[in-house]
């Protein structure tokens, strides 16, 4: 279901980096498949990547309803706990490497160049390449399941040993398969990063860019700085567990506590990979829909740096219970509360810009306003969580596993379909059907906060995650659970006929479809024709 | 403004009611230890404070879009950035989380002092299984999950403590200082027990160390919380906590048994009884991985049943169980058995389900093998 894309017409410009560069036609661009396989504009690009991870967020979606399937009440009734394993392991990296970073780096593809007024991405065969190694990685991921032993068994956290001496053979191609997703991601991040600080258009500074450019600038430092760190903690494994390594093995004098360090100097800047891209889409839409420029641009811009350099002083709060010294539970304990400043500031702008404007609720803004609420209260759990002694109890707990739902799936992914509703009338020329999109979002929050507010409850009375069945006093709060997942699941169904609705017609939209919008993008035509400021527009400075 | 006020006050009134209108099984155990209540009663403050966070927060964020919709005329105002405002919400959270630091930090300093311990508890945990070492005084067993297999696939009612119960409970008395030792013979556990507030992983190569002062007697159960592997969700930790006098009766039973099964090293056993002890042993220690009827779960754990290595090598059946396979899944038992159950356990593999070689191992050549 490509989205209905502009005729391709040759214009003077080139795209080539240097706006307003030497006046070459464009070549006409292959039809059929080969026009997918070889395109290098941002805008094709960047809807790749949205439906790539459309489908993949629906497989992982379908992962996590055959754990909520078996978790509907106890007894192990339609899987086996082995199974129930990789369910929980590919339905985490799914949705993480597969789903929520790629529609990301979409809405980057997408919007970046529109929002800085540049004519296409700084490198666009890179571009090219760092999306066409998703499906290839994904689709060795996936085949995982069908290998003998089955598919990674460990948890999207893949702790060592579990993932190296006891792991199932298919490991090595979970190994390869990671390698070459975050080889997409640093190049991506290589590109954005190019893009923003040399295409600009004249007269932008950077602190005139709109949020969701700043927001993306560092996240895609994020992305450089810690997929090394990935690559080399996944490649110590393969070593380990091909070469006869020790890395983590403690019967060869290794340290498996080592290989969690290492991972969560990843995962944790990983986690605000995933956040801080959804603040800048954020931050767009609601001071368009409360027609009221944004409270604090520039607080806004500082506390994403100040979060995006805590992210890396505080990863051993995953570890509490693993031992560490008292001096570094101490640390790890005062770094990771400290996080809860910046982030305030960030909801408090978001209100105070809410504060004394003039407010509509088209289906964007009612996904952004759910994502400040939900948000709001996952940092919130995220707070106590921080604790560290009281953390010796949530631990490991399905009240963990609320509270990063809550800021994922009401947070990054909320984020993500507000920007995909503020976004689709530029794309596709229409406006997405409004009833339908709130029948979406209803259906949505309602599901949503069924199935993972109960969570918190099961959790502190004491039921531990990744476990495929469970003690009879936790039956009711699953049940709820389960309910909510497939609500949430199915009502997803409707987002994807509301955007197929969108590409093939719908109330047109003009250039600047939200009367309260004024970034770049908005200068355009709608749809935005495939190339876009061959000419650098001139930029207004306006109020930030 | 009135309105808002009313809104958020029955929003407090509400929520405040909130703990008290729901059982008991909604929130963290206040447990039985001081740390366990410390902790809870920490949880509880910062709960609070969240809420209070939540209350004002979102009041002024409902109130704006009550007051200021665009549908009810509102006209926009054009204010940003003022700089005291700024100052104030960094400030002012800032405040908040020292506050919230400072008793964290008292009761966590209190968590790390394991000094002073009345007894030691070796805590190993296994796939899929914990160790019990009393150390010093020579009582050490395993305690596995005693819910029958047949209630997990839902062939028989469920108990009450489904999923919850062990065949030997960790006994430890109250009003003593006891500190965990803990460690892993294979991958990352974690022993907890809510109502002591004691979660700590196992790691194989590390030894953590947490501790406990249990105030009641009782029974108190927990799981492991680390993922572990195929059988992670059937770990279950149950804890019988009694008074001194009896925990010390206890412990000079238990040493007493373990002396006269030693003394059964020597004799001839018969094949009837080795078989009767071997399938209580398989039951608790082999059949989390190599399932209960010996089919195992291949490509992991292999199948027991009909395993033609096993049949015709019955010296390499006795090291593999003694010794563990190296870079394998399977765990040397060598320290966590002893030589009657090494015997027969040996004993009932080469003769269960269908493996009929006849062939009996006696405890004699299990410690003769082990002191090689």
């Amino acid at each position: 279901m490509a989205p209905k894309l502009p005729p391709h017409h040759p214009v003077e410009q080139s795209t080539s980096a240097v706006a307003g560069g030497n006046a070459a036609a464009h070549p006409e661009p292959p039809r059929g498949i080969l026009r997918w396989l070889l395109t290098t504009n941002h805008k094709e690009i960047g809807s790749l990547y949205l439906i790539f991870s459309l489908i993949m967020f629906f497989i992982g979606g379908i992962f996590a309803l055959v754990v909520r399937a078996e978790l509907f009440q106890p007894g192990m009734s339609l899987i086996r706990p082995e199974f129930f394993n990789q369910m929980t392991t590919m339905h985490g990296l799914i949705m993480v490497f597969a789903a929520v970073m790629p529609a990301f780096t979409g809405l980057a593809n997408w919007m970046i160049p529109l929002q800085i007024g540049a004519p296409d991405m700084a490198l666009p065969r890179l571009n090219n390449f760092s999306f066409w190694l998703l499906p290839v990685a994904f689709i060795l991921l996936l085949s995982t399941l069908l290998m003998p032993g089955g598919g990674p068994n460990f948890g999207w956290t893949f702790y060592a040993p579990l993932s190296t001496t006891y792991a199932p053979p298919s490991t090595t191609f979970f190994i390869l398969s990671l390698h070459i997703a975050g080889i997409s991601s640093i190049l991506g991040a290589i590109n954005i990063v190019a893009t923003i600080l040399n295409m600009r258009a004249p007269g932008m500074r950077m602190m005139d860019m709109p949020l969701f450019v700043w927001t993306w600038l560092i996240t895609a430092f994020l992305l450089i700085a810690v997929m090394p760190v990935l690559a080399g903690v996944i490649t110590m494994m393969l070593m380990d567990i091909n070469f006869g390594t020790h890395f983590f093995n403690a019967a060869g004098g290794g340290d498996p506590v080592l290989f969690q360090h290492l991972f969560w100097f990843f995962g944790h800047p990983e986690v605000y990979i995933m956040i801080l891209p959804a603040f800048g889409i954020v931050s767009a839409i609601i001071p368009t829909f409360a027609r009221k420029p944004l409270f604090g641009y520039a607080s806004m811009v500082y506390a994403t740096a100040s979060i995006a350099i805590l992210s890396f002083l505080v990863w051993a709060h995953h570890m509490f219970v693993v031992g560490l010294p008292l001096a570094a539970e101490l640390f790890f304990m005062y770094t990771t509360m400290l996080i809860a400043v910046p982030t305030g500031v960030k909801v408090f702008n978001w209100i105070t810009t809410l504060f004394r404007g003039s407010i509509s609720f088209e289906p964007p803004m009612l996904f952004a306003l759910a994502f400040v609420v939900l948000f709001t209260i996952g940092g919130l759990s995220g707070v106590m969580l921080a604790i560290a002694p009281a953390d010796f109890q949530y631990h490991d707990t399905y009240f963990v596993v609320a509270h990063f739902h809550y800021v994922l799936v009401p947070g990054a992914v909320f984020a993500i379909m507000a920007g995909v509703y503020y976004w689709l009338p530029k794309w596709t020329g229409h406006y997405p059907n409004v009833k339908l999109a709130q029948w979406h979002f209803w259906l949505s929050v309602v599901g949503v906060n069924l199935t993972f507010f109960p969570m918190h409850f099961s959790g502190l009375a004491g039921m531990p995650r990744r476990i495929p069945d469970y003690a009879l006093q936790f039956a009711d709060f699953n049940l709820v659970s389960s309910l909510g997942s497939f609500l949430f699941g199915a009502s997803q169904l409707v987002f994807v006929a509301v955007v197929i609705l969108c590409v093939r017609g719908g109330e047109k939209a003009p250039a600047k479809a939200w009367e309260g919008a004024v970034d770049l993008e908005w200068s355009v035509p709608s749809p935005a024709p495939l190339h876009t400021f061959e000419t650098p527009p001139t930029f207004q400075r306006q109020q930030h | 403004m009135r309105t808002m006020f009313v809104w958020m006050a029955g929003c407090l009134i509400g929520l405040a009611s909130l703990p008290a209108a729901i059982a008991s099984g909604w929130n963290m155990p206040v447990g039985v230890t001081e740390i366990s209540r410390e902790i809870y009663s920490l949880h509880m403050i910062i709960f609070w404070i969240c809420v209070a966070i939540g209350v004002v927060v979102f009041g002024v964020m409902f109130y704006s879009l009550f007051k200021f919709r665009h549908s009810r005329g509102a006209k926009s105002a054009n204010f940003h950035e003022n700089t005291t405002v700024e100052v104030i919400w960094t400030a002012v959270p800032l405040l908040i989380l020292v506050g919230m630091a400072v008793p964290a930090t008292a009761t966590l300093k209190k968590m790390y002092d394991t000094s002073d311990a009345e007894l030691d508890v070796m805590i190993v945990g296994q796939q899929f299984r914990w160790r019990y070492e009393y150390l010093g005084e020579d009582v050490a067993f395993t305690s596995s999950m005693s819910t029958p297999m047949a209630q997990v696939r839902g062939e028989e009612e469920k108990g009450e403590h489904y999923l919850l119960e062990v065949d030997n409970p960790l006994v430890l008395p109250i009003n003593r200082k006891v500190r965990f030792l803990m460690t892993s013979d294979d991958v990352i556990h974690s022993w907890w027990v809510p109502d002591f507030a004691v979660k700590q992983d196992t790691i194989p190569g590390f030894i953590n160390e947490n501790w406990t002062r249990i105030d009641e007697p009782g029974i108190y159960r927990g799981q492991c919380a680390e993922l572990c592997g195929m059988n992670h969700g059937f770990m279950p930790i149950v804890v019988h906590a009694m008074e001194e006098d009896d925990f010390d009766a206890w412990l000079v039973e238990r040493r007493e048994e373990a002396e006269q099964e030693a003394m059964g090293v020597d004799r001839d056993w018969e094949m009837d009884e080795l078989m009767e002890r071997g399938e209580g042993v398989y039951a608790s220690v082999c059949a989390s991985c190599h399932q209960d009827v010996g089919q195992g779960s291949p490509p992991v754990f292999p199948a027991l049943a009909g395993n033609q290595q096993l049949l015709d090598d019955p010296a390499w059946h006795l090291d593999v169980i003694i010794n563990g396979v190296s870079g394998a899944a399977m765990p040397a038992f060598r320290s966590t058995l002893n030589p009657v159950e090494i015997a027969a356990v040996t004993t009932w593999t080469r003769n269960a389900w269908g493996n009929d070689t006849g062939d009996v191992v006696q405890p004699a050549e299990v410690a003769e093998e082990l002191a090689q």
